[in-house]
Formats: structure tokens, sequence, C-alpha cells
């Protein structure tokens, strides 16, 4: 480490991740404390595991620091390959927890290849974006993305992992910004809202909704633009009543009953509180229990009662809601905000296609955690596992993280010096 | 440009839904606050202790018992001598460390009992090691207990509610007890009281660090409460006794009142046997005796032919009817012929000529069935006769429920006209047809309660009040209960049949039912029955029957006593009404060679014979 990258170093964004590293440790000893347990090894203890894991992160993190940000260019295809081949693995020599084969495990320490993959994926993807015979307007080259994403993808729902494998939606940001089509932005937008009009309503309903929307569409652009013509919009209509159907088959047929009552109860669709709605329903007593100043470290009755299943995991943030209140949790989120918007402020300014990419990835997987883990919590997004980055208790998705975040102080930090 | 911002303002957007939401929850709803209240408070259940039950006189019939459950929290629970444990409790190893370990999967924080009902003996032993095993205590809890071992047809049993009960009646929780059968069942709700519930602060340790509010949320359970019986302790008790190796009921009414000062059902059980651990293990027991049936009520549930002592109430309807009268003759010559070639037996000398005093005291069959005859007959048509007869009888509270306060009866049966046309065709029947009800033989079915209530009708001179078993207070509608029924029969008409009905001990068929100084009314009755063996009828010894009352003027007391396959009236059954009758009266019994003959007389060996295989004798 040479002394032009210390002084520049965005130390801003270094605070802000041991902020957040140190408020989620706390919150990881809170969760899992349990006063007639004590006696087992602390390494042994998720928050000994946990801290044994932000060091292996903290030498990483040095290790990236210390290297010259040009190598890591070249090394992206390999990356994504070793990811592939790790994920591929895990049918023959992964450990199944919880029905799903995705961890590999050393001894006591675990770990899961469906994190490492996120950094494998922006890698190839950024690598390949920055090719010059690359155009994200033209389709062979999406045709390409799209494969790139759908391998790992793939593998993960097989585990099956449906969280870790949903997460890479968050791809569609960087890609977006990259110069990805506004169409797929409406296709993305109009499919989300179709499935959930699909779930919400029976199938001459949504026809009808369908129908209606078309008309009313139709209408709304022949007052913009007279020449349009009606086809299209059949065209259009009938598509979606297509897609319609098809999820309706999907969400009855492949789907299984747990996925459904989840996404049912979200809706409203379902009232279940002890059953597959109780970890929501608990959730959301234990953040709304803690008012607006908390009820104080380890004093969180919900949290010790032990009332919120997989509190140290996905369910961290109503831990933080019940002891840290309306105050601790607020705060939390303008952290993130602030780092999220943070890194993609540092991305705009890079020149190289390879680097943006890669930050402008990093700050939406962040934001895209942040989403879906949060809004669980919350009870206004659908039940699904996925870590909140930096706080939630697992080695590999803190140490991914971590590695993330360094490699984008490294490239920011390089930036100048260009 | 849309490019550059779109993740950005999505994230602040987010953001924001975020913080809305985070506002909502936590600052302007206070609903979470008190859902996690419901969390972190522990709530207790208060049950009031079941009410007593007490006889007629004030001692008790059912009482509480203390029984421990010892109660186990899983996570408490340090490595112990399982062996010890077991050995002190008296279970098997095995079934305790089955149970700690459904205790576990249930929760490990939470109380499960582990070993319930533990008695007061071993209760006594292990208090004083508990203290050895960390996790453990014990949990009093109340049982019943029944001082006496009597009267378990009349009181039921409790236990634990099950599913179906749950289901049926939101006030039960699992693990609140029930009254199955008898005055538990049907004063369920005034014996259990309703449960309160107090409310406990625990930390977050889980550990309870005091009442909750001071208790401003507590709700005191309400208190139980306690049953009078109409039942008399000495009568149900020597009832009970007299009726040892016998089967059958006895009915014993107080006329005036229609309290009901006995009810005996023979074979019975020790109510002792369906309370604590053994309980559903006697059950079943008791359950699979499809022979003897200890759990049916052969008082209230029994539906017998009621035999001759029903001729008092023929007689009755004809001297409404005024088809007879108190000179009224017929002749019998050991019988009658009542149809071409169809022979009516009976046990009077040939040429002898009876009027209704004689016909009830000597039972003769001659005269009633005569008698019957002349109702059915009165108008030419025997359907309108046996309509008229069918009112009178059901005046007497016969056909029907009696609408007693217990929950189990049964109808018995009165036939009327469309039940013969039914069987016989229209007009394919005729007085003669059904002679056979003329003494109680026939269709007729009643049971042991329903003609102890005739006998308490006959002895108020033509009213009854609906037997109660529970004396009145705050707790019954006394209007209700208190509410002459009257029968058809004009009250003067009953005096004849009265005079008979002491004859009968004075010097007709039942002498051995005479009381010294007490004047005794009573009408005997042997009854023939049948039953199925291998598909075929085959006839058993009869019945012994006797419905009594005493003392004749201003009655005390009317009993039915129904002894199975008894033969003679006079044999079993009027000894044993005699015999209750002098205890009840006199509370002493001075004919101790009567007693001790009833006492030590079984009839074990006349059931056995329909499932001995072999060929028997009857009547013997």
């Amino acid at each position: 480490m040479n002394r032009s990258i210390l002084l520049s170093i965005d130390w801003i964004t270094i605070l802000l991740y041991f902020s957040l590293i140190s408020f989620g440790m706390l919150n990881l000893y809170s969760a899992t404390y349990d006063e007639n347990f004590q006696n087992t090894s602390f390494f042994l203890s998720p928050i000994g595991k946990q801290i044994v894991f932000l060091f292996i992160s903290l030498f990483f993190g040095i290790l990236i620091l210390a290297m010259d940000p040009k190598i890591i260019e070249p090394f992206s295809n390999f990356a994504y390959i070793i990811c592939i081949i790790l994920l591929l693995g895990l049918f023959f020599f992964g450990k199944t927890i919880n029905f799903s084969t995705s961890w590999y495990f050393f001894g006591p320490i675990s770990l899961q290849p469906s994190e490492f993959a996120k950094i494998g994926t922006i890698l190839v993807l950024g690598n390949y974006l920055s090719k010059i015979q690359t155009d994200i307007k033209k389709l062979s080259s999406q045709l390409k993305i799209i494969a790139l994403l759908a391998i790992p993808v793939f593998l993960i729902s097989f585990q099956p992992d449906l969280g870790s494998a949903i997460i890479f939606i968050a791809f569609f940001f960087p890609l977006f910004r990259e110069g990805l089509n506004h169409r797929y932005l409406i296709i993305f937008i109009s499919a989300t809202s179709l499935f959930l009009i699909s779930i919400n309503f029976e199938t001459i309903t949504t026809i009808a909704i369908i129908f209606l929307l078309s008309i009313i569409i139709y209408f709304c652009l022949r007052y913009i633009n007279s020449k349009i013509k009606l086809w299209p919009i059949i065209f259009f209509t009938m598509i979606s009543i297509g897609f319609s159907f098809l999820v309706d088959y999907g969400y009855y047929e492949l789907f299984e009953q747990r996925h459904r009552d989840r996404i049912e109860i979200l809706l409203g669709k379902k009232i279940d509180y002890k059953g597959a709605g109780y970890n929501i329903n608990q959730s959301k007593i234990a953040i709304g229990s803690g008012g607006i100043t908390g009820k104080g470290f380890l004093e969180g009755s919900q949290t010790k009662g032990n009332f919120v299943p997989e509190q140290h995991t996905d369910y961290i943030f109503s831990t933080i809601g019940e002891e840290w209140g309306f105050i601790g949790s607020s705060l939390l989120i303008i952290i993130y905000l602030v780092l999220i918007i943070k890194i993609i402020v540092s991305a705009e300014k890079q020149s190289r296609k390879f680097r943006r990419f890669f930050s402008y990835s990093v700050a939406s997987l962040i934001f895209t955690h942040f989403l879906i883990n949060i809004g669980m919590s919350l009870g206004i997004s659908p039940t699904i596992g996925i870590p909140l980055p930096f706080i939630s208790y697992g080695g590999s998705s803190l140490l991914v993280f971590s590695i993330l975040i360094f490699i984008h102080i490294n490239l920011d930090a390089n930036r100048l010096n260009e | 440009m849309i490019r550059i911002y779109f993740l950005p303002f999505i994230a602040i957007l987010v953001s924001i839904i975020f913080l809305l939401r985070l506002v909502n929850l936590q600052i302007i709803d206070s609903s979470y606050k008190l859902l996690s209240d419901n969390n972190a408070v522990f709530e207790q259940t208060l049950y009031p202790e079941r009410g007593l039950i007490f006889d007629r006189n004030g001692k008790v019939l059912v009482s509480n018992q203390s029984s421990y459950d010892l109660m186990g929290i899983p996570e408490n629970i340090s490595a112990f001598d399982t062996i010890e444990l077991s050995n002190i409790l008296k279970v098997d190893k095995n079934l305790l460390i089955d149970n700690l370990n459904k205790a576990k999967n249930f929760s490990p924080k939470l109380p499960s009992i582990i070993i319930s009902q533990i008695s007061k003996e071993i209760n006594a032993v292990i208090q004083e090691k508990i203290w050895k095993y960390d996790g453990f205590y014990l949990q009093k809890k109340s049982i019943r207990n029944y001082p006496n071992a009597i009267g378990a047809n009349i009181l039921g049993y409790v236990s634990e509610v099950n599913k179906n009960d749950l289901k049926k009646f939101t006030y039960y929780q699992s693990g609140d007890l029930i009254g199955r059968q008898g005055i538990e069942k049907y004063y369920e709700n005034d014996l259990r009281g309703t449960r309160g519930k107090s409310f406990y602060q625990k930390d977050r340790f889980n550990r309870v660090i005091g009442s909750y509010e001071n208790g401003i949320f507590d709700i005191p359970p309400k208190n139980s409460n306690n049953l009078t019986l109409t039942i008399d302790l000495d009568i149900q008790e020597y009832g009970e006794k007299l009726m040892k190796n016998k089967w059958g009921g006895i009915v014993a009414i107080e006329p005036k009142t229609g309290e009901v000062l006995a009810l005996v059902s023979a074979p019975s059980y020790n109510p002792n046997l369906l309370v604590g651990r053994e309980r559903s293990k006697n059950y079943s027991k008791l359950s699979l005796d499809t022979i003897s049936k200890p759990l049916f009520d052969r008082g209230l549930q029994a539906q017998y032919s009621p035999g001759s002592p029903f001729k008092t109430i023929n007689a009755l309807i004809a001297l409404q009817e005024g088809t007879i009268n108190n000179k009224t003759i017929f002749q019998c010559n050991e019988g009658h012929y009542y149809a071409k070639g169809m022979h009516m037996e009976c046990f009077c000398p040939k040429g002898s000529k009876n009027n209704l005093l004689k016909a009830i005291y000597k039972s003769c069959n001659t005269f009633f069935s005569n008698t019957y005859r002349s109702i059915i007959d009165k108008n030419g048509s025997p359907s309108d006769g046996l309509e008229t007869w069918n009112k009178y009888v059901k005046s007497f509270g016969l056909g029907d429920y009696l609408g007693y306060d217990l929950p189990i009866g049964k109808t018995g049966f009165i036939p009327n006209s469309n039940y013969y046309d039914y069987w016989y065709n229209k007009d394919g029947w005729k007085s003669s047809t059904i002679v056979s009800n003329a003494i109680g033989q026939g269709e007729i079915l009643a049971t042991p309660i329903q003609m102890a209530n005739i006998t308490a009708a006959i002895a108020n001179r033509g009213y009854f009040i609906t037997p109660h078993f529970v004396k009145s207070n705050k707790l019954i509608d006394t209007k209700k209960v208190y509410e002459k029924k009257i029968t058809l029969i004009d009250s003067i008409h009953y005096e004849k049949i009265i005079e008979g009905m002491h004859q009968v001990t004075e010097r007709g068929t039942a002498k051995v039912a005479k009381i010294q100084n007490i004047s005794v009314c009573g009408k005997t009755g042997t009854i023939e029955n049948f039953t199925k063996i291998k598909g075929e009828k085959v006839q058993l010894t009869d019945h012994s029957i006797f419905i009594a009352f005493a003392p004749k003027e201003n009655p005390e007391v009317a009993i039915c006593v129904f002894v199975e396959n008894g033969y003679w009236g006079a044999r079993w059954a009027a000894p044993i009404a005699s015999l209750i009758i002098e205890k009840y009266l006199t509370k002493e019994v001075k004919r101790k060679w009567l007693e001790k003959k009833i006492l030590d007389g079984s009839l074990l060996n006349e059931y056995e014979k329909p499932y001995s295989g072999t060929e028997f004798t009857i009547n013997e």
C-alpha cells in the first residue's frame, strides 16, 4: 500500500461500512443472546463466527486495497467460471439445510457459493460490456448478457434457493444505466404488475382488467399521436392475456404452497397469524413495539422471547426496530441510502465502462437486498429470505459484500490517479 | 438523463416509503405495542374449585381432593437420574423420557405437564426431593373424590375436554375439565363456575417478575355453586347393598315433592374408579363389559314390560270410564278363554268370583283382561277405545320423557291405534288381539323411574310432580319443577285401588312386604321375558317387580324395584322395596332375617345361564 492510495481512499464510505458492521454486530449479539446457553464456545456462537468472518473480510479488504486495480479486469472470466463450478459442485458436495443444498462445509465454517456468484457475475458482465464489439442496444449482445445471467440464476434456483436467485434482478439497474432500451423497463414494470394482477384476481377479472387497460392506453396514445395503429395494441393485449395464463399456471402448478402462502398473505388474500404469516406478523409486532426510542440494547422482549423466527438472519431488522426504535431504524435506512447514493455518484465519475459498471452493480446489489429484506420485515414486500448486507448473520454474505465494497473503494481511489 | 437518475430516484423513493412505514408502525399505530405486551405478559388461568355435591341431609356425596401434576420447563432441566425419579413416581422410565421429549418439542421455555395426577402419597415423597431436580415443580390441581363411593349412575363423572368439546363449546380450553354423564353433566355450568385470569409481567429472560400493572387487568374466577341433591345417602347406599349380585333398578320418590330419594342401578361401579391416572383404563374396562353393562343406568334407561303393577292403571281407567265399578265381578277358572282357543292362565282357583279389591291383591289376570277389554270395546270401535286408553295412560307420564334433570333417559312405549293398524292392518285387530296389555305384558314398555312415578301418582291420589334430583334452590325454576301434573283420573277412584294395594301386603301376593305399624300399599309383578340366543327366541326366568308406597295415608315414599330374572315379584322385588321403606321411615331395619336373606342372595347363576351354551331351566 503506498501513501497515495491511503490519501485518496474515500474514508466516508469506509466509515459507513464500519458503522453498518458494528451496528450489525450489536444487534446480532442481542438477537442471539441467551443467558441459558452461554457456556458454548465463543467462536462457535453466531456472534463469534461472524467476528471471525469480519477479520477474514478485513484481511481481504486490505489485500484488495493494496492491489493494482488493473489486474481485476482480466481476471473476470476466470472468476465467473470458478463461481459456476462452485455452484455446480453443490449438487455433489453441497450440504442441505432446510431443503436447500446451498452450502459447503469446512468444519465449523460454511460457505455459500450463491453469494460469491454475485462477484463473478458483476465481473463477467462488466468485462463483456466494456468490449468494443459489444453494443447493448443490439439483440445479439442482449442475448449474451441474458445467457451470462441465466446460468447462475438457474443453478441457484435448482438448489433451490429462490431468494438468492431473485436477487439477480439487481442487474437490471446497471444494465439499464449502460443503455438497455427503455422498452425493457416498460416490459419489466408491466410484467411485474401483470403478475400481481393475475394472482390477485380470478382469470375473468384479470382479462377484463387487461382489456380495460389496453383501451385506456390506446386512447391515451391516440391523444398524443393520432397516427397510432390499432394492431400493435391488440397484439400486446393478446401477449398480456397469454402471460397472465402462464402466471396462473406457473403459480398454481410450479410454486409450492408455502411460496403461494407467503405471497397471498402479503397481498392480504390470506390471514394466518400462526402459520406462514407468523414471521411477518411477529416482525411487525417487534418493530411496532419499539416506539420512537426503542426498548434499548438487550431489552427487546420480542427479541428475547424468540418470537421472531430467523431473527438473526433474515429478520434482523425487527431486532433493530424493537431495541433502537424509530430513531435507530430510520438512521439505518439513511445510512444505507447515503452509502448507495455515494457509490452511484462515484460510479458516475468513472470513465471506464468496466469500473462504472462494477461500482454501479455494487450499489444496485446493496439496494436490492435493502429493498427486499427491510420491505419484508416491514410487511410490504413478499417473504424472500435474503440477508441484510453487513448486518445479518452470515459469513459468506459479509465476506462478499466486504470484497465488493473494497474493490469499489480501490477502483474509486485509483480513478483519480488515472 | 433518465438512465442516470433512475436508480438514485428509486432508492430515495424506497427509503421514503420505508420511513413512512416506520412512522406508521412505531409512532402512530399503538396496536403493535399491545400485541407485543401479549407476548411478554404471562397469563395464568385461575380455576374455581368445582362445586361440591351434598345429599338431601347435607352429607357429602362428592368432594374435591388435591392432586398434583409434575411440571417441567425443558430448558431449565439439567441432567438427572431418570431411574430414581421414575421409581419415586412409580411410572415407567420410558414414559418419563417420552413425556420430557414431547415437552421439549412443544416448547423449551414453557412449562408442560410431565406426569399428571400424582397421588397424595407419592406427592408427599416427591415434595421432599423436588429440589434435586432442576426445572421441575409440582402444580396443585383439584380432582373429584367420592367419600361414600355410591351413586355413580346419578353423579356421573368429569374428565378433560376432548377435541369435540372444544369445537362444540366456546368456553372450554384444552386441559379444562368437563362433566360427563349424570349431575356433573346436567349441572356443568353451575358446578364449574367461570375461570378467571391473572396477568404477570415477564422480563426479557422470560421470568415472571410480578403482577402486571398491579393486577388491574386480572379477572377473578367466578365461584362455582354447590348442589344439594334430593338423594338420601343412607337409602341410596342401602339400596345399592341390597342389589348386590342382582341386576335391576330401584327408584324411590317422595310423592308430595317428586324428589328422587334413591336411584339404584345394578350392577354399578365405584365412582372413584373414574378419577385420577387410571381413569381411562378403568373406563374402557367398564364400557367393554357388554354383558352386565355397569355404565347402563337400569333405573332410567332400561325399558321393561311393566307387568302386573300396570293392572292398577287399567283399573283406574275403567273406573273413570265407568266400564267397571266396585261391584263388578268376573269369574276366573284358573284363567279364561279370551278368544276361541286362546287361553290366559291365572293362579286363581277354579270358580273364583273376584271383585276389584280381590282381583288386585290376588293379581287376577282374568279380571283385568276383562276390565281392559271393556275399555277398548266401550264404543264398539277398538281404535277409539285404544286412543282413549292411550290418553289416560300418557297422563301418568308414560310413553314419553319424564323431563327430570339428568341427561339420559328413555321414553318407554305406549301403543296407539296407528301402531296396531300398521302391524295388523286397519280393522285387523280387536280387544282380544291386544289383551296382553291388560296385564302389563304385550307392547307396553316403561322404565323403572316411570313406574316409580306412577306409584307416586297413585300415592298422591291423582297427580305427580316431575321427578327431580336437585333440591330446590336458586338454580332451579321452582314453579316449573313443583307444577302438579294431574292425571285424567278423578281422585275418588284412587281410594279403591289403594285399598287393593294395601291388601296386597296384608293378605295378598306380597305379605312379605308387610311392615310392623306401617301400612304399605304395593303391587307385585312377574314378567315373562325373552332373549335371543343364536337367533332363536328363548324365554328366560321372569323378572321380579314391585311397586309400593307407604304409609297408606299421607305417603312419604313411593318406590319401584325391578330385579331382572328374579322370578316372583314377591321373591326379590317386594322384600327389597319393603326393606327400603322400613329403613327410610323408621331409620332402622328390624327384620334382620329378611335383610340377611336379600343381602346374601345372588342371581349371578341366573344371569350366566343364557351364556352357558347349554340347555337351562327357568323359573326355578
